[in-house]
């Protein structure tokens, strides 16, 4: 058995606990390193910024329990900087029914903390399948997709969308997703109707929106748990996503480490083949 | 609806935000489908008492608890949430987090620099990772700035490219769907 | 340590764990917790087909409203039931047929004027060799051109094409780097949320 080989018969059991413990040891001891903020993450936030009181913003929550570890604290900063304006939120889900819970859970939990009132602040419109198709027909009218919201109230009874039918009296769309709908939002909401398109992704996702926001079709972007924590410190207000950085940070060099170590191995490895070949 | 675009009249509306309305009640009724075909798929292997027909139990007991606690509404307060936030959306969470641990036993075992554009694969992967994290400009400072570079530079060129070619495609595709060239969506047979 | 007192918190913790035993082997525990997510999944769709999308979008419009165009797409839904009975799984092709037809046509024109001509005008940038924007935009420019180069394969990759694919597959391996890279951040982070699910929510070790 050569090095390479030697290397590779370790029991995967103990990488498993070696990132395990990358990742725990960190958020008990954290780092606390300042987070740098990126301009495709300044852009989102200064535009929602200079919205005046009673704009209103739509929020599609697009996310579910398998990508909510970097969407939800996202989602969470938004309605906080969003309520703490006076901003008033439509929220939507549309990628998967689980989204529902999710979205409920952020809203819930962000409209406790500002006391803003269902119907008033904010309305939770719910959800409908074949996504390209409600963006769609928001863009004509909300009634359209949406005739009651996410508690079955019809839509003409409730204060805060009266006087709103389509994409002209909302200012911009913040789409927070872990799936490919951003490119639906960007299409059909922003190709068709104009509307200004922002975006909160999951990490994986992030590097394929890049054009978008390099040809303007996209007003600023947060990418994973980094995007989260740098929104976080934007509206001065650190929680899940910060914490997380310190795991983050180690579990890193952690995979980088395993990488080169990998590497290593295999080149010695090659070369101990090699010179066994040679010498035989 | 290609040509519906084009004309702004009222009847053309009307037909465009009919069309609207028909896709998401039919999309209503394909999801019905999946579930239809999980319960009759429990339910079969529960009648033949197939190899771990026990779990088949589970999975029914699971989908008619949660349907009755849907009887009482959506909700935060209400039983089919409290059931979502406490059993489901934990367990899906963590199904999905399982694959840190699967992608560290890759880094280790699978990702090799075999070749030069492995090589220049691995280098901008150990960049980003290290550039897009706080410690990284602690360790080395100009990786931010390297890192920020790679993304705004040559991965938006790489993914504009992906997206004119995937453009074309899809529009090649739709155009071949109307006019009845493409017809592998029918499912064969007569 | 302060351990939560919610059954709700420690019914979750316990079926992370379940989920976490995995790890080290395949074992009942996981597979309990698999299928009972399946099952709970499934109980999910059904209320929110029935709540969000059937009752008010068919069946309050249809019932109450009077709205009979609807009787249509009530129509080309059941046409889709139709798959459960393999005699006539037939019927369902109508309702495909409806859907992927109005998809595409809607579609033709949106991807047409998002996913190409904007794409292609961000990419008409002005070049210039005396500051730092104008060397980026021809880099812009060459590489947009080099990568489309590479997945034309009508023609062989050899001569001044061969030289531009080959350029074109270094900007795509940095641009799958940079995905792989951030992949990684998304996948720790997956690991990162359930760890502070278990120390803070549970255990209470982290505030």
């Amino acid at each position: 058995m050569n090095i390479y080989e030697k290397m590779m018969s370790i029991d995967r059991r103990i990488l498993f606990v070696l990132i395990a413990l990358s990742v725990i040891i960190p958020l008990l001891k954290p780092l606390l390193l300042p987070i740098n903020v990126t301009k495709e993450a300044k852009h989102l936030y200064e535009f929602v910024d200079e919205l005046k009181p009673g704009d209103v913003v739509l929020l599609s929550l697009d996310y579910d329990p398998s990508t909510m570890a970097e969407c939800h604290p996202m989602a969470l900063s938004i309605l906080r900087q969003c309520f703490s304006r006076g901003i008033k939120v439509i929220v939507t889900s549309l990628a998967r029914p689980e989204g529902l819970g999710t979205a409920e859970m952020a809203l819930t939990q962000a409209a406790k903390e500002y006391r803003k009132k269902n119907g008033e602040d904010y309305v939770f419109l719910g959800y409908k399948p074949n996504a390209a198709a409600v963006v769609l027909a928001m863009g004509e009218n909300f009634r359209l997709a949406f005739p009651n919201d996410f508690y079955g109230s019809d839509l003409e009874n409730i204060p805060m969308i009266k006087g709103l039918k389509n994409y002209k009296n909302i200012r911009i769309v913040v789409t927070v997703s872990g799936s490919a709908i951003i490119d639906t939002w960007v299409i059909y909401a922003g190709g068709r109707y104009g509307v200004p398109i922002g975006a909160g992704v999951t990490a994986v996702m992030a590097t394929d929106y890049y054009k978008y926001l390099q040809s303007g079709q996209l007003v600023g972007l947060l990418g994973g748990l980094k995007g989260a924590a740098e929104y976080e410190k934007l509206i001065k207000h650190p929680d899940m996503a910060t914490k997380g950085m310190d795991g983050q940070n180690i579990a890193h060099l952690m995979i980088v480490f395993f990488i080169i170590i990998g590497n290593i191995g295999y080149f010695l490895g090659k070369k101990a083949k090699a010179s066994k070949g040679m010498g035989g | 609806m290609a040509i519906q675009f084009f004309i702004p009249h009222q009847i053309s509306l009307e037909v465009y935000r009919g069309a609207l309305d028909w896709l998401m009640i039919i999309a209503g009724f394909t999801m019905v489908l999946g579930i239809g075909s999980l319960i009759i798929h429990h339910t079969n292997k529960l009648k033949h008492q197939g190899e771990g027909w026990g779990y088949s139990v589970v999975t029914l007991l699971g989908l008619v608890v949660m349907a009755i606690a849907g009887v009482r509404g959506m909700g935060i307060d209400t039983p089919f949430m409290q059931i979502f936030i406490y059993a489901q959306n934990p367990i899906q969470a963590t199904m999905f987090s399982l694959l840190a641990f699967f992608i560290a036993s890759a880094a280790y075992r699978a990702f090799r620099a075999r070749s030069f554009v492995a090589t220049l694969l691995l280098l901008a992967a150990i960049i980003v990772m290290i550039g897009r994290v706080p410690i990284g400009a602690k360790i080395w400072p100009p990786i931010r700035d390297i890192s920020n570079w790679l993304l705004d530079y040559p991965n938006m060129v790489a993914k504009r490219a992906i997206v004119l070619g995937v453009g074309l495609g899809m529009i090649s595709t739709a155009l071949k769907i109307i006019l009845g060239i493409e017809r592998s969506y029918l499912g064969g047979g007569k | 340590m302060h351990i939560s007192s919610s059954i709700g918190i420690w019914i979750a913790a316990f079926l992370t764990l379940f989920v976490y035993s995995f790890l080290y082997k395949d074992n009942p525990f996981y597979k309990f917790a698999e299928h009972l997510v399946i099952g709970l999944s499934g109980g999910y769709y059904i209320v929110t087909v029935w709540t969000q999308i059937l009752k008010p979008k068919l069946f309050t419009p249809l019932l109450q409203q009077g709205n009979l165009i609807l009787i249509f797409p009530l129509i080309l839904g059941l046409f889709m039931w139709a798959r459960f009975i393999p005699k006539y799984s037939w019927i369902s092709r109508w309702a495909i047929a409806f859907t992927l037809g109005v998809g595409s046509g809607i579609s033709i024109p949106s991807v047409m004027q998002a996913m190409i001509i904007r794409q292609i005008q961000a990419t008409m940038l002005p070049v210039g060799f005396h500051s730092y924007i104008g060397w980026m935009n021809l880099f812009i420019i060459v590489g947009v051109l080099t990568s489309l180069i590479y997945f034309f394969f009508s023609a062989e990759h050899k001569g001044f094409l061969g030289v531009s694919a080959k350029i074109g597959i270094w900007f795509i391996m940095i641009g799958f780097g940079a995905t792989f890279g951030y992949t990684v951040m998304s996948r720790i982070s997956l690991l990162i949320g359930r760890i502070q699910f278990l120390m803070t929510d549970w255990l209470g070790v982290l505030h």
